[in-house]
């Protein structure tokens, strides 16, 4: 049996009352509900306070530089699919620095889950805009306002992600069900954490959020409709959907690598004689 | 009787897209199955068709490493080819082209006009074959063996109509030289032996070295002159079980090569120049967190595009020092073939055993060159992956440190699903266990301990390469892909009682000042030849040893060395 201790790392050096205690025991939670073994877990995270999350629990973890966790959590994956592999970062991490890199692992349909915690502000470094701060969002460096958000569910679904999902840190109950139906997914499974900043938003507190979010899978809502999914993407301001927004079953890179036919690559080793075949075709 | 050297050059020039590449290769395999000690080369322009490009295969009964200036048999798939090179050509150098189709008014008896399309309809049904015919003209002009070069056409084009086609072409061009030319050519090439050596570029030789050194996970996105060694690999990874992966950019490049390295497979990534100035942070990342990983740079010319398709040796200093903060790496900058193949194995060794990043630094002279060598003795192959754990190992230990600090500086290695240890490390400064500090003291022992790696990894370390007397006047010093061009260089200026002798490297980092300082003792006159404009080898050489090395030929114009230029050169300077 796991146990919620089997999980319990470093005491967490966040913020007093900051929404990343709710995504960690969320995570906990659901590793435990799946039975998982902390040595079945790899944890790669990029740098920020969410980044800080694999050392506040126990499991394998690889926390690597801003914005790059999921190519490396990519290639670690594609060594050893028989990891359950979670990536963690934040919004600054995910969508501006790695902005590229999400692109383009949700397109490629990596066997991960991607959870980013979504505080619409850099905390860290104190307090700038992030790539999802609200429009009009204003910080020391964006004095007339933060620019048009990103969307990181509307960008998820244009590039063919097979799992687009959004909870909220106040309801850890929630999330930790996301989680572990994130973790079940076979591809790329991004879950956008909508987490509030104790100490550098003041707008999207946890009032604000709970005065708004509504969970999709209570209000009869199906998804695996595409367009229907791109319109609850869309919707931000007096209601805010959580829960799974779209989800479809296609192929993951990682399934689509014939070496990877044979089991995980690290257990497998290149023969020598093909080897000496190959040289042959140079003579 | 005197036996006269063999040593003859062929070019073949003409627009890209007109199969100048594709016939200088089966010009250079064929030439090498007579036993002709080959180098070829290959200069374009950074484009899909038009511009010019050319193809030289030089065939000589002796090791051959360098471009040669001189052109024996130039094959003008165009006008401009010919406009570009007739100075080029040697006394008795004959010029092919295609008489049908452009007229040469130039009274010049180098000049052999063949009717090379009308052959190829002729011969092929298909004026696209110009270029086979002119292969043929060209053996034939040599008095080659058809036979080997049919057989080489043959392995070229599979078997079927489009193999035999061009057979037919080859014929016809080799035909025709018999009963029409009669400008005496002197040069004729007989088979000289079983030609039992491989032919290839030195990114094939990474590529293969890669494989035999059990590397089953490349992460590389293109660029030129890099991409041939993950084309290769992607095109055999299905048979030998290996993953290739083309990302986004070179930072994730780099990064799935990391997190593929940290889950227990040898991991490399390949670039040149630019690209590498993308993945310098990821290169600091595997300093940090003491992953194993080999990174290819293969140079070319600099800064930022510079010119895409030609070569240089402009990144040494860069890659030495590239990345904020101080760790240990190594850098092996191969100087000919064979290094390519075996410092690729060192290369995937030395990471593994000191939990480091590699970097293999060749530039584009050496990368898509061709060289013959004999096979690659796979026997003498040994894959060291350092200090592991076993399963029952660390079960023992109960909790796992991935950075235990110890005397050598090499923490014990274990990987995840290695047995239930668990295996965490970070970017943030950290303890043994991996997890994040912020105290003076773990940040000094961390220190301490990384930088300890180099005093295992200095004594791995190969000497420079000492080429010509002891007693020279006049010392060359070098490194990476020009040692063909400097050792040939060397045998000219001795030749001409110059006593010259050179001092090569392709073991550069950690720098090994010793054996620098001893091969440099009592060195006379030291030049530093580099296909740079700041002679960086020298600047390392002054702040390592103390040697000052105040003769410099440097040559940064995108082209690689010739002998011939480095001795013209050497002359000037000395006179």
């Amino acid at each position: 049996m796991v146990k919620m201790a089997d999980y319990t790392g470093m005491p967490p050096a966040w913020c007093p009352g900051c929404g990343n205690f709710g995504i960690l025991t969320a995570v906990k939670r659901a590793l435990v509900e799946l039975e998982m073994q902390p040595h079945q877990v790899l944890m790669v995270s990029g740098i920020g306070q969410a980044g800080k999350l694999p050392h506040y629990t126990k499991c394998n973890m690889l926390n690597v530089l801003h914005g790059r966790t999921l190519p490396t959590a990519a290639g670690a994956k594609i060594a050893n699919p028989e990891l359950a592999v979670i990536a963690v970062g934040g919004d600054g991490d995910g969508y501006g620095e790695g902005g590229n890199h999400f692109m383009h692992a949700v397109r490629r349909n990596h066997e991960i889950t991607y959870m980013v915690h979504d505080n619409q502000v850099y905390g860290l470094t104190k307090g700038q805009a992030s790539p999802t701060s609200d429009l009009g969002f204003v910080t020391k460096t964006t004095p007339q306002g933060a620019a048009e958000p990103m969307n990181p569910m509307a960008v998820a679904l244009a590039l063919g992600g097979s799992f687009v999902a959004r909870g909220f840190a106040g309801d850890a109950e929630h999330l930790s069900g996301l989680i572990k139906v994130a973790i079940r997914h076979k591809g790329f499974a991004l879950i956008d954490v909508l987490q509030p900043c104790v100490v550098f938003n003041h707008k999207n507190t946890y009032a604000w959020y709970r005065e708004r979010v509504y969970k999709l899978e209570e209000s009869g809502y199906n998804p695996n409709d595409k367009l229907a999914a791109f319109e609850k993407a869309l919707e931000w301001g007096e209601r805010i959907p959580i829960g799974v927004i779209y989800r479809e079953d296609r192929a993951t890179f990682e399934e689509q690598l014939p070496a990877l036919s044979k089991g995980p690559l690290v257990g497998q080793d290149i023969d020598p004689r093909q080897v000496e075949g190959l040289l042959e075709e140079f003579l | 009787m005197v036996c006269m050297p063999v040593d003859v050059s062929f070019m073949i020039g003409g627009e890209a897209g007109q199969g100048v590449q594709s016939v200088g290769h089966i010009l250079a395999k064929a030439l090498a199955r007579g036993g002709f000690h080959i180098f070829a080369d290959q200069d374009y322009e950074s484009r899909i068709r038009g511009g010019h490009s050319f193809f030289r295969v030089r065939a000589s009964d002796r090791e051959a490493r360098a471009i040669s200036e001189t052109v024996d048999i130039l094959v003008a798939l165009n006008q401009e080819t010919i406009d570009l090179h007739r100075e080029e050509m040697a006394s008795e150098g004959v010029i092919v082209f295609d008489g049908g189709k452009t007229e040469n008014t130039l009274s010049d008896e180098k000049l052999f006009a063949v009717p090379l399309e009308h052959l190829a309809q002729e011969s092929a049904k298909n004026k696209l074959m110009a270029n086979t015919v002119a292969l043929g003209v060209a053996l034939g002009l040599v008095g080659y063996d058809l036979q080997v070069l049919n057989k080489v056409v043959r392995e070229h084009f599979g078997t079927g109509d489009v193999a035999e086609a061009n057979v037919a072409a080859a014929k016809a061009g080799y035909e025709y030289v018999k009963g029409n030319f009669d400008g005496g050519f002197s040069h004729h090439l007989d088979p000289i032996g079983d030609g039992n050596r491989m032919l290839l570029t030195g990114n094939e030789a990474i590529a293969l070295g890669a494989l035999a050194a059990n590397c089953k996970f490349m992460a590389a996105y293109p660029m030129t002159p890099s991409t041939s060694i993950m084309e290769y690999l992607t095109s055999k990874c299905e048979k030998v079980g290996m993953v290739v992966v083309q990302p986004e950019d070179e930072i994730s490049a780099i990064h799935m090569t990391i997190g593929a390295a940290f889950a227990g497979v040898r991991s490399m990534t390949a670039t040149s120049g630019g690209g590498f100035c993308l993945m310098v942070e990821g290169l600091g990342l595997a300093g940090m967190t003491e992953t194993p990983i080999v990174v290819v740079d293969a140079q070319r010319p600099g800064p930022a595009i510079g010119l895409p398709s030609r070569t240089e040796q402009s990144d040494l200093e860069f890659v030495i020092h590239a990345s904020h903060g101080e760790f240990p790496r190594a850098v092996l900058a191969p100087a000919t073939v064979e290094d390519a193949f075996w410092l690729t194995v060192k290369a995937f060794n030395l990471s593994d055993k000191y939990q480091l990043p590699v970097i293999l630094l060749t530039d584009q002279h050496l990368a898509s060159s061709y060289f013959t060598v004999d096979k690659f003795d796979l026997s003498k192959v040994t894959i060291d992956r350092g200090e592991l754990l076993s399963k029952t190992e660390l079960a023992d230990l109960g909790e796992y440190k991935r950075h235990r600090i110890t005397e050598s500086g090499i923490s014990p290695r274990a990987w995840p699903l290695e047995g239930e240890a668990l295996v965490a490390t970070d970017a943030d400064e950290h303890n043994e266990e991996g997890h994040l500090i912020e105290d003076a003291e773990t940040r000094t022992a961390m220190m301490l301990k990384r930088l300890r790696k180099l005093e295992g990894l200095k004594k791995e370390i190969g000497q420079p390469r000492v080429y010509g007397g002891a007693q020279a006047e006049v010392t060359l010093v070098g490194w990476g892909s020009t040692y063909g061009a400097l050792k040939e260089a060397v045998d000219l200026a001795n030749q001409e009682g110059l006593k010259t002798n050179l001092v090569h490297f392709s073991e550069i980092w950690p720098f090994p000042a010793e054996a620098t300082s001893k091969a440099l003792q009592g060195a006379q006159r030291l030049f530093a030849v580099e296909n740079n404009a700041t002679a960086q080898l020298a600047h390392l050489i002054r702040a390592e040893t103390g040697y000052q090395i105040m003769g410099k030929i440097a040559k940064f114009d995108g082209r690689p060395f010739s002998p011939a230029h480095i001795l013209r050169q050497l002359k000037k300077e000395i006179s």
